[in-house]
């Protein structure tokens, strides 16, 4: 369905909308910052950079909350249709997929701080590759829901399976160096997590991209394997 | 199944066409509710389907209504026996100011032959009444003015004054627009009793109330009727673009 360009009757209605998509705009910009500074924390051994990002956790927490009162007043008072039903229920849901992206972000941070005690087990590779793929299915999924496009939302799931293969490929290497010496147990389980964390980032994106998806089309993918898509 | 098939319908006041060929079946036992902005035709649709349209003067309707596949336009068809058939219940509640709660139920008894003893007359107000889930409230004052109810039991009076001559179908315009939200919570309740027995149509201005009570919804535009669907899919994704930008409220 195209987009309509008529305008609500009722304009503050309109601008409580824009409300929404803005904040979650910003929410996803503050949590894809965490997320490319918790990884460089890691990579760069920097504590001072991981504190951080744990500290820009508090601001995202506000921000959840303010999404979601902001949709719950939205449903409350306007009683929504249609377009603009979907788009305050994606808005809610997809609110929980950043807040907890922040929250996987905080985690790589806390590893970091752990990871920076001890010498490291090798220079790290494909974890910043992981983390730039990742981000950018944030980013993009993102920028889906802003345009409503379909198939920069598709591309996103797409992407989903790189990550995947990152990680096992990252399981496989890092097996082989702690079955090799098991001084690197600690440290290689920690790295292990980080990579466990950054998937889990690429599949809330990946939910976020679904949902941009039934937003724009009305119809439900989650839960389908391809053909049926 | 379809109770009503629309084929074909216009709706005419004098040169002026209110309704553009409609093609409409309203399934039976369920109800099917018809929204639109001011002037789109919901009201003329409704009066054309019990054949009150042509009461206007210069008012007139082409194409065809059938009930359970007969022409209700057909040439020697009685409209009287029609609107025993397809009864109807108005915005305003008006009951007769000079009758009783029993007598305004049981108005439109003598003329459709029914309720000829006593006992059999005051067995169908009570039916009546207890469907319209007013019994409990007037029984024990039966006799009393039907102006004396408050308007929302007033407008469970005129549906149950409707029901006294055992309608197929229950056209209501705009049943609740003059209630408050209790009362017209009491109708919405009702509606959804009463569509076990009755195929109901119900012209609504509110179209929560639509969600909220229909199974099918039909949404009208300059007299053409723009989409007709399960209301679920008009609510949650509608097909047409003028649908979408009537109920997110982007209109006029």
């Amino acid at each position: 369905m195209e987009t309509s360009q008529l305008q609500h009757t009722n304009r503050q209605y309109e601008e409580e909308l824009r409300d929404l998509r803005n904040n979650l705009l910003k929410m996803g910009g503050t949590v894809e910052r965490q997320i490319a500074d918790a990884v460089q924390a890691t990579v760069n051994r920097d504590s001072a950079m991981a504190q951080r990002v744990i500290a820009d956790d508090a601001e995202v927490n506000r921000m959840d909350i303010e999404v979601e009162e902001l949709c719950i007043k939205l449903l409350a008072l306007r009683q929504p249709a249609a377009r603009d039903l979907r788009f305050i229920t994606t808005g809610l849901k997809i609110n929980v997929d950043l807040e907890r992206i922040g929250d996987l972000a905080v985690n790589i941070a806390e590893r970091a701080l752990e990871l920076n005690q001890e010498p490291m087990v090798k220079p790290f590779l494909d974890i910043p590759r992981m983390a730039t793929l990742a981000r950018s299915m944030v980013k993009d999924s993102l920028d889906a829901f802003t345009r409503e496009d379909c198939a920069l939302a598709e591309d996103v799931i797409r992407r989903d399976d790189q990550v995947d293969q990152l990680n096992y490929q990252i399981f496989r290497e890092l097996l082989s160096y702690m079955a090799e010496d098991a001084r690197t147990i600690g440290r290689g389980t920690r790295i292990l997590f980080v990579s466990r964390y950054l998937e889990r980032i690429a599949d809330h994106a990946t939910a976020i991209a679904e949902m941009v998806i039934f937003m724009v089309k009305g119809k439900t993918i989650r839960h389908m394997d391809k053909a049926q898509r | 199944m379809a109770k009503m098939r629309l084929m074909r319908l216009s709706a005419y006041f004098g040169r002026t066409r209110a309704l553009k060929e409609i093609n409409l079946d309203i399934p039976e036992s369920n109800v099917t509710a018809v929204i639109g902005p001011s002037g789109c035709g919901k009201s003329t649709l409704v009066r054309c389907l019990n054949r009150m349209h042509e009461a206007v003067k210069d008012a007139r309707v082409e194409g065809e209504v059938l009930l359970d596949g007969e022409n209700i336009y057909a040439p020697g068809v009685d409209p009287a026996q029609i609107r025993r058939r397809v009864g109807m219940v108005f915005q305003k509640p008006a009951p007769f100011p000079t009758m009783s709660i029993e007598d305004n139920v049981a108005a439109g008894l003598k003329l459709n032959g029914l309720g000829r003893s006593r006992a059999e007359r005051a067995e169908i107000v009570e039916r009546s009444l207890r469907r319209a889930a007013l019994w409990d409230e007037v029984k024990d004052e039966l006799g009393k003015p039907g102006t004396s109810l408050s308007g929302g039991q007033q407008q469970r009076l005129c549906i149950a004054r409707a029901l006294a001559v055992e309608p197929e179908v229950l056209l209501m315009d705009e049943p609740c627009s003059a209630l408050d939200p209790i009362s017209t919570a009491h109708i919405e309740e009702l509606v959804l009793e009463l569509k076990s027995q009755y195929t109901i149509v119900i012209v609504t201005h509110n179209m929560q109330q639509a969600a909220r009570v229909s199974d099918f919804t039909a949404f009208l535009l300059g007299g053409i009727l723009i989409e007709f669907s399960d209301t679920k899919q008009i609510f949650t994704n509608p097909e047409q673009q003028e649908t979408e930008d009537y109920i997110t409220g982007r209109f006029g």
